[in-house]
C-alpha cells in the first residue's frame, strides 16, 4: 500500500515537472512564462498553510486528550510545514526578482508569509528551551493556538497598508478561475502531487519522532 | 463570582504591595524610559521629525518598556519559588485576571508617562487628544493581554529573558501594525471611518486574545 502510494508521488510530481516546463502556456500580460512558477510556488504556499493548520489541530487535540502522539504530530506538522513555508518564501522571492525587480519589497503577500516564518521560528524557539517532555508538549501547543488565533488578523489589516501586486489568478474577487484549461489541469495535479507529497513525508516523519520518542523511554 | 472578584482583588492587591516593597519593577522600568527617550532625544537633536516618524519612536519606546515590566510577571513568581503557594490559594482563572489587571495598571501608569515626557522633550502635536488617549489605552490593553498570557509560557522555560521579544513579536504584530496606523491618524487629527475601522479591529483582538488566554492559561499553570 505505502509503495502504491510513494511510487504514484513519484510519477504525479515528475509528470508536473515535465509538462510545467515543456507545454507551452497562453500569453498573460506582464507575466509571461514567468508564470509557470505557479504550478510549484501556490502548492508550497497551500501546504505551508494546510501544516500549520494541522499544527494547530493537533496541538488542540493534545490539550483536550494529553496523549504525546499528539504533541509528536504538531510537532511534525509544524516542522514539515516550515520546509514548505521557506520554499514557497524561495519560489516566491525567485520570481519577485524577474517580475517586480527585486527579491524582496514588503509586499503585502511577502509581509504575511514572514510572519509565518517567525512564528513558526518562536514555535521551535520554545520547544528548545524546554527539557520536560510533558511541559514542552503543553506549553508549545498552548503558543501555536495563541499564534495560531491571531493570524486570522491580518486578512483585515494587511489589505489596509498597502495595495499588493501579487497576481491572484486562483481566488479572485469576482470568486471565478481565470485559467487556461492545460494550466489548470497541471497546476490542479500539482497540488494534489505535492499534497500527496506532504502527507507522505509527514506520515514518515511521524513513525520516525515516535520511534525516537519510544527509544528515549526505554534509556530513561 | 462574588467568591471570583474577591480573590482577583486579593491577588491583584498581592502583587502591587511585593512590587510596592521590592520596587524592582518600578525603579527598573522608570530608568529604561528616561534612557530610551534620551536617546531618542540625543538621536534626533535638533532636527524637525514629522509627527508619522515620532509616532512610530513613541510605539517602539512602548513596546521594548512594556516587555522589559510585562516578561516578569509570572517570572518572579518562578524566581522567589511562590508559584506553589499561589497555585494553592487561587484558581488558576483568578490568578490570570488579577496578573492582568496588575499589569494593565503598571503599564497604563508607564505609557502615560512615556507620553508625556514624549511630548515634552519632543514637538509631538497631537491633534486630536480625546481619540489619541482612546487609542491609546486601547491599544494598551490589547498589548496587556497578549503578553500576560506569553509572559505566562516563557516563566517554565529556561532562557526566559531572550524569548519573550521572539514569542511576542508575532502574536502582537496585529495589534502594533493597527494601533500605530490608529494613532497615527489620531495624531494628525483625522476623524473618519478609516480610524474606526481600526478601532474595532483593536476591540476584537483584545477580546479574542483574552477568551483565549483565560482558555488556556490553566494549561500552563499546571504542573
Amino acid at each position: 500500500m505505502n509503495n502504491i502510494f510513494k511510487y504514484s508521488v513519484f510519477v504525479i510530481i515528475s509528470l508536473v515537472i515535465i509538462t510545467g516546463i515543456v507545454l507551452p502556456i497562453p500569453n498573460i500580460p506582464a507575466l509571461g512564462d514567468k508564470a509557470r512558477v505557479l504550478y510549484f510556488h501556490v502548492p508550497m504556499s497551500w501546504i505551508s498553510v494546510v501544516a500549520f493548520v494541522m499544527s494547530l489541530w493537533y496541538a488542540v487535540r493534545y490539550l483536550k486528550t494529553k496523549e504525546i502522539t499528539y504533541d509528536i504530530k504538531s510537532f511534525s506538522a509544524a516542522q514539515l510545514g516550515f520546509l514548505f513555508c521557506v520554499l514557497a518564501t524561495a519560489t516566491g522571492s525567485l520570481w519577485a526578482k524577474f517580475n517586480w525587480g527585486s527579491f524582496w519589497n514588503w509586499d503585502p503577500r511577502q509581509t504575511s508569509i514572514f510572519i509565518l516564518l517567525l512564528i513558526y521560528g518562536a514555535y521551535f524557539a520554545l520547544r528548545s528551551a524546554i527539557d520536560a517532555e510533558e511541559q514542552r508538549a503543553r506549553l508549545s501547543s498552548v503558543y501555536a493556538i495563541i499564534a495560531g488565533i491571531t493570524m486570522p488578523f491580518f486578512i483585515f489589516i494587511m489589505p489596509r497598508l498597502v495595495e499588493t501586486l501579487h497576481p491572484d489568478p486562483i481566488i479572485n474577487n469576482s470568486g471565478k478561475i481565470n485559467m487556461d484549461t492545460t494550466m489548470l489541469i497541471i497546476f490542479l495535479t500539482s497540488l494534489l502531487g505535492f499534497t500527496l507529497l506532504f502527507l507522505w513525508v509527514m506520515n514518515l516523519k511521524v513513525r520516525l519522532e515516535l520511534l525516537k520518542y519510544r527509544k528515549s523511554l526505554k534509556q530513561a | 463570582m462574588k467568591n471570583f472578584l474577591r480573590n482577583v482583588r486579593i491577588i491583584f492587591l498581592k502583587d502591587v504591595r511585593s512590587e510596592l516593597r521590592t520596587r524592582y519593577v518600578i525603579n527598573s522600568l522608570l530608568m529604561f524610559v528616561l534612557v530610551t527617550i534620551s536617546i531618542i532625544r540625543f538621536a534626533i537633536g535638533d532636527e524637525k521629525i514629522e509627527d508619522e516618524i515620532l509616532t512610530g519612536l513613541l510605539w517602539i519606546s512602548i513596546f521594548f518598556s512594556a516587555s522589559g515590566g510585562l516578561a516578569r510577571t509570572f517570572v518572579k513568581e518562578e524566581e522567589k519559588e511562590t508559584s506553589s503557594a499561589l497555585k494553592l490559594s487561587a484558581s488558576p482563572t483568578e490568578i490570570f485576571v488579577g496578573k492582568l489587571f496588575f499589569n494593565l495598571v503598571l503599564t497604563f501608569i508607564l505609557n502615560f508617562l512615556i507620553l508625556i515626557l514624549f511630548i515634552l522633550i519632543t514637538e509631538y502635536n497631537i491633534k486630536n487628544p480625546l481619540l489619541f488617549i482612546s487609542v491609546l489605552s486601547l491599544g494598551n490593553i490589547g498589548l496587556v493581554a497578549a503578553s500576560t498570557i506569553i509572559a505566562a509560557i516563557i516563566s517554565k522555560a529556561n532562557s526566559k529573558g531572550t524569548l519573550y521579544p521572539v514569542l511576542s513579536f508575532p502574536v502582537l504584530l496585529p495589534l502594533l501594525l493597527t494601533v500605530i496606523n490608529a494613532t497615527k491618524l489620531a495624531s494628525a487629527g483625522i476623524n473618519s471611518a478609516e480610524i474606526m475601522g481600526e478601532i474595532r479591529i483593536l476591540v476584537s483582538y483584545t477580546v479574542v486574545v483574552i477568551t483565549v488566554s483565560v482558555m488556556l492559561f490553566p494549561f500552563v499553570w499546571e504542573d
